[in-house]
């Protein structure tokens, strides 16, 4: 079967766009890697745990998509793309094959979120140090803390929420090493107030917090994590403060492997995150019949992602001669965005940070690549990310250059004194993640086969 | 091939510029498998690949210290049916013929070298002449002695045409010179056209798959007798899948994606060859474009009716050849005698040439990677 829509990504713009398409009558599917739609912010909890605000929005997603008839495929792990303009001649419907299910649709709509960003310092690949988006996973979803005394660093909201999460699961926070000033908060503020929910959730997180007299140091980074074998200490200003994990983030990223992969045309706007595919006003890619939504197609946050999510959702149906049934979501996406840019502004790369880098200090952990070396290659001619793969093997690696190809972007960039955008991004490959052979390969006979006809001798 | 035969140019006395529409040794040269094998390379060029061996496994002796990690051991090319066993046995001859060391050995045999081998080969062709590189450091390691030597490269530079005899027409200006070799890969054929030259070229999508660092599980270059497969695992434990499955792509948009059907039955054949894969994760498969002339042999030589324009390109495995046959190429255009015969593409009797135009220019010679 042929869906009219799919949609990859099940967060809030996924499960919102899903909703939107089936309401319309399209035959719409949604896939989605966790066990069940939500998302990192709305994620569903595998435990019965508290309901807060993130629940209830999320819950009330979940519910509609539910009620939609869309159908949800969950667990299931997109490895490969096809279809779409990747076909011998003209274009096709798009295929998306997962291990245990492939789809084929006439319009796809990309919602797959995003990553996180960190630059890397010393000690930063020791055991106990974990990103905020992993730490949110874990306290969300699991109610289980990163550590017994931790220190929450990096930048961005997700700093004050991870802290305050901790503290209320009963665990203590050690410091929390904002890289922001008190001064840039100040500035973002006045874009908040046009969410007031965001606003006082981000304010209840600072009581919280103040109120476990947690010291907070602004303007302030993580120089180096210390331990033998995992971490035991971080030095934050010249201090070392005890700590046994140690949660660190520097904004997110947009998830743009599918859309690379699809050859997508994609602009570097570091006010959305970095590289973004680039859209028209309905969330349309340059790819026909390819949309894009929520913070995998520039971060506007999870409060502005279900009205793209819409957006898309109702571009698509038009383009396949369908009739949008909901309401018109573009004044709402605008309302959210303006809080979710002051937020992705937070976010945003910090140059500083990739300056602070030490030569020695690995940028690359799946191939063991350091500072020195990318900078090496950058002086040996390497100019563009697909050459500093070749010359180094930066992003070669199982993390397929999500972890690291923020930072060493920027280092190449600042060392061959161009722009980020110049050096470019590594091409999109299958597939989209690692993906064990021997769950794809199936049981099959030597004979079955299909060996093409040899070369000439 | 367009860096070796400007690198030898340039040694040899003359004023070289390298052109590349991107930047040098980023398509086929450095995507592609990096087997330097005997048992994959067609029997007529055989020679050219025992003299390109011997170079790649010095390659840091003669290119400056360039180096791309060439690493030597044995090869094996494998039966598992009756069929295939015949092919490899009389394309074992042939090659042996041609001057490789290749000796058929039994599947017992065969797994002593390669215990890794999976039962059930009823055949081998064993040479201990084979191994592979990194090919994707091709371009980093001719980079310095291009420069040493003094050729001017200009990279990003695409070429938009040709006049007189000749100026290059680029988006950095006109590149004037009084001698051309044109090494574009599945791009000669657009760039014989811009001389009025017909050279139709097929263009072939390679596939390649790698998987993440696994422990040792083999510790030779490893294909089938069919020629679609190979298999070799890299110091640092990544195992790189080629053989020449076909992915989607042509000569306008360069490889565009794998085909799921080549995907699976490149990695089940891998998987069925050395058995251990089937717990390797795999990480990336990407396209790489092969030229091929109707006779499937290389176009090494004079451009057809027109002075003082040569091309280099479409050589079978030309990896494994490619940094002697731009010697060879090298050393015809300095007018000394090749130390192995060119492959002028008089055979494949094209017609159409431009009228000569007479000599402009300042450059001696001026490569073309790409077009």
């Amino acid at each position: 079967m042929i869906h009219d829509i799919a949609i990859l990504g099940g967060g809030p713009a996924g499960m919102a766009a899903a909703t939107e398409a089936a309401r319309a009558g399209a035959r719409t599917v949604l896939l989605e890697e966790s066990h069940a739609p939500g998302g990192q912010v709305y994620r569903k909890p595998v435990f019965d745990g508290p309901v807060d605000a993130d629940r209830r929005a999320g819950d009330a997603l979940r519910a509609a998509l539910a009620e939609s008839g869309a159908q949800v495929i969950t667990g299931v792990r997109v490895w490969g793309l096809g279809g779409g303009p990747l076909v011998a001649e003209g274009r096709a419907p798009f295929v998306l094959t997962g291990l245990g299910a492939e789809v084929s649709a006439r319009a796809l709509i990309l919602a797959t979120g995003t990553h996180e960003r960190i630059i890397p310092f010393p000690g930063w690949t020791l055991p106990g140090v974990l990103g905020l988006a992993a730490a949110t996973i874990l306290l969300k979803a699991q109610g289980v803390l990163p550590g017994r005394r931790v220190v929450v660093a990096g930048q961005g909201p997700l700093l004050y929420a991870v802290a305050a999460k901790i503290i209320a699961g009963g665990g203590q926070v050690a410091a929390i090493a904002d890289a922001a000033t008190t001064y840039e908060w100040a500035q973002a503020l006045p874009r908040l107030f046009a969410r007031p929910d965001v606003l006082g959730r981000g304010l209840a997180w600072r009581a919280r917090i103040l109120g476990a007299g947690v010291p907070v140091f602004s303007g302030a980074r993580v120089a180096e994590a210390l331990g033998e074998g995992r971490i035991a200490a971080v030095r934050i200003n010249g201090r070392i403060i005890e700590a046994d994990a140690l949660c660190i983030g520097h904004g997110l990223v947009p998830a743009t492997e599918a859309s690379r992969a699809y050859r997508a045309v994609h602009v570097h706007d570091p006010a959305l995150g970095g590289w973004v595919p680039v859209l028209d006003a309905d969330r349309r890619t340059s790819v026909p019949g390819l949309y894009a939504a929520g913070d995998g197609a520039g971060l506007r946050g999870a409060a502005a992602a279900p009205a793209s999510g819409q957006l898309a959702a109702r571009a698509a149906l038009r383009d396949l001669g369908m009739d949008p049934v909901g309401r018109d979501p573009t004044a709402a996406f605008a309302r959210a965005a303006r809080a979710g840019a002051a937020m992705a502004g937070m976010m945003a790369l910090r140059p500083a940070l990739v300056a602070a880098i030490p030569a020695a200090t690995e940028v690359c952990r799946c191939e063991g690549v350091t500072r020195a070396a990318i900078e090496e290659a950058a002086d040996a001619g390497a100019g563009t990310m697909n050459q500093l793969k070749h010359f180094t093997r930066c992003g070669m690696g199982p993390c397929q250059g999500r972890m690291c190809g923020e930072a060493a972007s920027a280092l190449l960039a600042a060392r061959r004194g161009v722009s980020i955008a110049a050096v470019g991004f590594a091409t999109g490959r299958t597939p989209l993640r690692p993906v064990p052979m021997d769950a794809i390969l199936g049981d099959f006979a030597y004979a079955d086969i299909p060996v093409p006809a040899p070369a000439p001798l | 091939m367009g860096c070796a035969t400007a690198l030898f140019l340039a040694r040899g006395g003359m004023k070289v510029v390298l052109l590349d529409r991107g930047e040098i040794c980023r398509e086929a040269s450095g995507v592609n498998a990096g087997t330097l094998t005997m048992q994959m390379t067609r029997a007529a060029l055989v020679p050219y690949a025992l003299r390109a061996h011997e170079m790649w496994m010095r390659m840091p002796e003669w290119c400056d210290g360039g180096d791309v990690l060439a690493t030597a051991c044995p090869g094996l090319s494998v039966a598992f049916t009756a069929h295939e066993a015949a092919m490899l046995e009389e394309r074992a001859i042939a090659r042996r013929a041609a001057g490789a060391p290749i000796e058929l050995i039994s599947g017992t045999a065969a797994q002593a070298i390669e215990p890794g081998l999976a039962d059930g080969v009823l055949l081998a062709g064993h040479c201990p002449i084979d191994g592979f590189t990194s090919a994707y450091l091709t371009g980093r390691a001719f980079r310095p002695a291009l420069l040493n030597a003094g050729v001017v490269l200009l990279e990003n530079t695409p070429v938009r045409g040709i006049e007189g005899h000749f100026v290059l027409d680029t988006v950095a200006g006109p590149v004037a010179a009084s001698r051309l070799v044109l090494a574009g890969g599945v791009w000669l054929q657009d760039m014989a056209a811009w001389l009025g030259v017909s050279l139709p070229i097929k263009v072939l999508i390679n596939q390649l798959v790698v998987t993440e660092r696994l422990a040792p599980v083999m510790r030779s270059v490893v294909g089938v007798a069919s020629g679609l497969l190979s298999l070799k695992q890299y110091a640092n434990g990544s195992v790189l899948i080629g053989g020449g499955w076909q992915g989607i792509g042509d000569r306008a948009r360069g490889g565009i994606a794998v085909n799921p059907e080549a995907f699976l039955g490149n990695i089940r054949l891998a998987a069925h060859t050395i058995p251990a894969l089937r717990d390797a994760r795999v990480l990336r498969a990407w396209l790489g474009l092969e030229a091929e002339t109707a006779d499937a042999l290389p176009v090494i030589g004079p451009l057809d009716g027109v002075a003082d324009a040569w091309t280099i390109g479409s050589v079978h495995s030309g990896y494994t050849s490619g940094p002697f046959m731009g010697k060879i190429l090298a050393q015809a255009i300095l007018g000394q005698a090749p130390d192995l015969p060119l492959f002028p593409m008089e055979r494949l009797s094209v017609g159409g040439s431009m009228p000569d135009t007479g000599r402009v220019g300042e450059q001696g010679a001026v490569l073309i990677n790409g077009h």
